[in-house]
């Protein structure tokens, strides 16, 4: 190891005391394959510390109940709580108002819901949608069913080899018919931080909205919905420390007031009859059905819990594992980063010669290191890179400097077996 | 636990390496494509079925090393045998990948042992089975297989892996 690679993570380790943050998470202490657990799968879904975990049992064995529905004292500490947790997102990404917060199950059913409920109502034929190549597979197909739809069409933005949009191309793909715009804040599967705020500047100079797929930043940066001045923003609570089964839609409230219903049933109604039914107000209008209670009450603890430790503490400790990760990648013969975007967070894929990403998986596992491998459900990205497949290490601030060299030194192992 | 390490044996790797029967036939009498959509994977296997047996038979594809090396150990066992006795070998195969039987209990699995631990690794169970569904595929006449297609001939047993 160099002198300077010593020095990174050093400076970082002494910054931030991820020793006391990791004794939060109980299920870092596991062994796999009589190895210490080395969870580097967090852009898949991250853990949950103690304090979630303990907010949920506390729920769950004296505050339980159905909300919005009976004057009894549990439920009204029931629906307390949950609007609690609401009004705990709302201060998270800044939003001007609670009734912008929409409890949804997650990132694709947020933007399912946006697909539904703006999508359908206000784009049709011929009109155009633009969506790049980073996008995840559940910010692609809501939209193709609407384009198949409707006879709306999907133009794609273009990256380069390291994996940034071009921007150029981006505004040049804009025209009378375009109606909308999605967009990856961060990509997951290259990690690649995208301008969001430039784009929606572009697009509402145009007067299109844009939804932001906030999925992978929501855990890694501090997100300001109103500073952005996006339209849309989605993203999941199991990504966030949270449970899973909860998410959130971020909507503009004027945008939101003139959306149709996604879903249909009880609590999105003020009044049925078999003549007319009148639709609640929002966010309610767009919650129907019993919520995830529990887990909306959970994802408020732990974005109490992300605030205590700060967004910008946890974005700088993540930096410096990125870079010391990429910095030792980048000196090992016949590995390679796929993504080398000059702004990423948190996502390291990469391509080991002659390893099939499936058997460094299974291998890593071996030493008890966790990635991801595969497409990362976001297969035109990989198309374009000309990789059928990646491994993906992801990280979380509770992640250690330590736990990159298990990483490095599994990958190690990897290539000797295969020489 | 088991050291998944195992799998990786001398054997198995070797294959990766230097697959056998690797390539395409000029004109095979039977020929189906296998994918994964899991993982992208895709391999295709050409087999010339004579009066009584297999005479030749050839893969291709990108694969990971399991996948790969199983591909190329089945092409060794099977060229010579008749279809009948590769039908057994493909059903012993699959019940020992995904954990059906033991290995000591498939007569004709011999070398093709190495794979017993895939079953104890249930994301690569798939990896190691995806040859000998394609050769399925190929005896039947089902020109591309899938391991999650409907269509799949060995979609039901393989429900669980
Ligand atoms: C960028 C991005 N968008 C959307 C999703 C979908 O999230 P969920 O499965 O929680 O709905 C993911 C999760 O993998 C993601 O990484």
């Amino acid at each position: 190891m160099s002198a300077s690679q010593t020095t990174t993570k050093f400076q970082s380790t002494s910054a931030f005391d991820v020793e006391r943050i990791r004794a939060d998470f109980p299920i870092l202490k596991l062994t796999v394959n009589d190895k210490p657990l080395v969870y580097l799968d967090n852009a898949a879904s991250s853990q949950m510390p103690q304090q979630v975990i303990d907010r949920l049992v506390r729920y769950q064995t004296t505050q339980h109940a159905n909300i919005n529905r009976a004057v009894h004292y549990l439920s009204e500490i029931a629906t307390s709580e949950f609007e609690e947790a609401r009004r705990k997102l709302q201060r998270f990404i800044n939003a001007n108002d609670e009734r912008e917060v929409i409890y949804t199950s997650g990132t694709t059913d947020s933007i399912n819901l946006v697909m539904h409920g703006y999508g359908r109502k206000f784009i049709g034929a011929g009109d155009e949608i633009i969506l790049t190549t980073l996008e995840h597979h559940s910010n692609i197909v809501p939209w193709q069913m609407l384009a198949e739809e409707k006879g709306a069409k999907i133009r794609v933005v273009p990256i380069n080899d390291a994996g940034e949009l071009l921007i150029d191309e981006y505004e040049k793909l804009f025209n009378e018919r375009t109606k909308f715009v999605g967009v990856t804040h961060v990509s997951n599967a290259l990690g690649s931080i995208n301008p969001i705020k430039e784009m929606i500047a572009f697009a509402h100079a145009r007067g299109v909205p844009v939804l932001v797929d906030g999925a992978q930043a929501a855990p890694h940066t501090k997100v300001d919905v109103q500073d952005l001045d996006c339209d849309f923003y989605a993203f999941s609570g199991h990504k966030l420390c949270g449970p899973t089964g909860i998410g959130i839609l971020y909507g503009r409230a004027a945008l939101l007031e003139n959306m149709q219903p996604f879903k249909g049933g009880g609590d999105m109604i003020l009044s049925v009859t078999f003549e007319k039914t009148t639709y609640n107000t929002i966010p309610h209008k767009f919650e129907a059905g019993t919520p995830p209670i529990a887990a909306a009450i959970g994802l408020g603890a732990a974005v109490d819990y992300l605030s205590e430790i700060g967004m910008d503490a946890i974005a700088a400790h993540e930096h410096a594992l990125l870079k010391y990760a990429t910095e030792q990648i980048n000196t090992m013969p016949g590995v390679r980063v796929i993504g080398t975007a000059e702004h990423k967070a948190a996502v390291l894929s990469f391509a080991v010669d002659g390893v099939h990403p499936h058997d460094i998986g299974t291998l890593l596992n071996q030493e008890g290191v966790a990635v991801r491998t595969g497409h990362h459900c976001a297969q035109p990205v990989m198309q374009r890179l000309h990789v059928p497949a990646t491994s993906r290490a992801s990280f979380a601030f509770y992640n250690s400097m330590d736990e990159v060299d298990a990483l490095i030194a599994g990958i190690r192992t990897v290539q000797k077996i295969f020489t | 636990m088991t050291n998944y390490k195992s799998l990786y044996q001398e054997v198995i790797l070797d294959h990766n390496k230097k697959p056998r029967n690797y390539g395409t036939i000029e004109s095979p009498s039977h020929h189906a494509v296998g994918h994964n959509p899991l993982c992208g994977d895709h391999i295709s296997v050409d087999v010339v079925l004579g009066d009584e047996r297999i005479n030749n038979i050839a893969f291709q594809g990108e694969s990971c090393a399991i996948c790969k090396a199983s591909a190329s150990m089945m092409t060794t066992a099977i060229k010579g045998k008749t279809r009948a006795e590769a039908e057994t070998l493909i059903q012993e195969f699959l019940a020992m990948a995904t954990g059906k039987l033991s290995h000591d209990a498939c007569p004709n699995i011999g070398r093709l042992a190495v794979f017993a631990g895939v079953s104890d690794l249930p994301t690569r169970v798939k990896c190691a089975i995806l040859p000998w569904h394609t050769l399925s595929g190929a005896f039947n006449a089902v020109a591309t297989t899938s391991t999650e297609a409907e269509q799949d001939p060995m979609h039901a047993p393989i429900g669980d892996a």
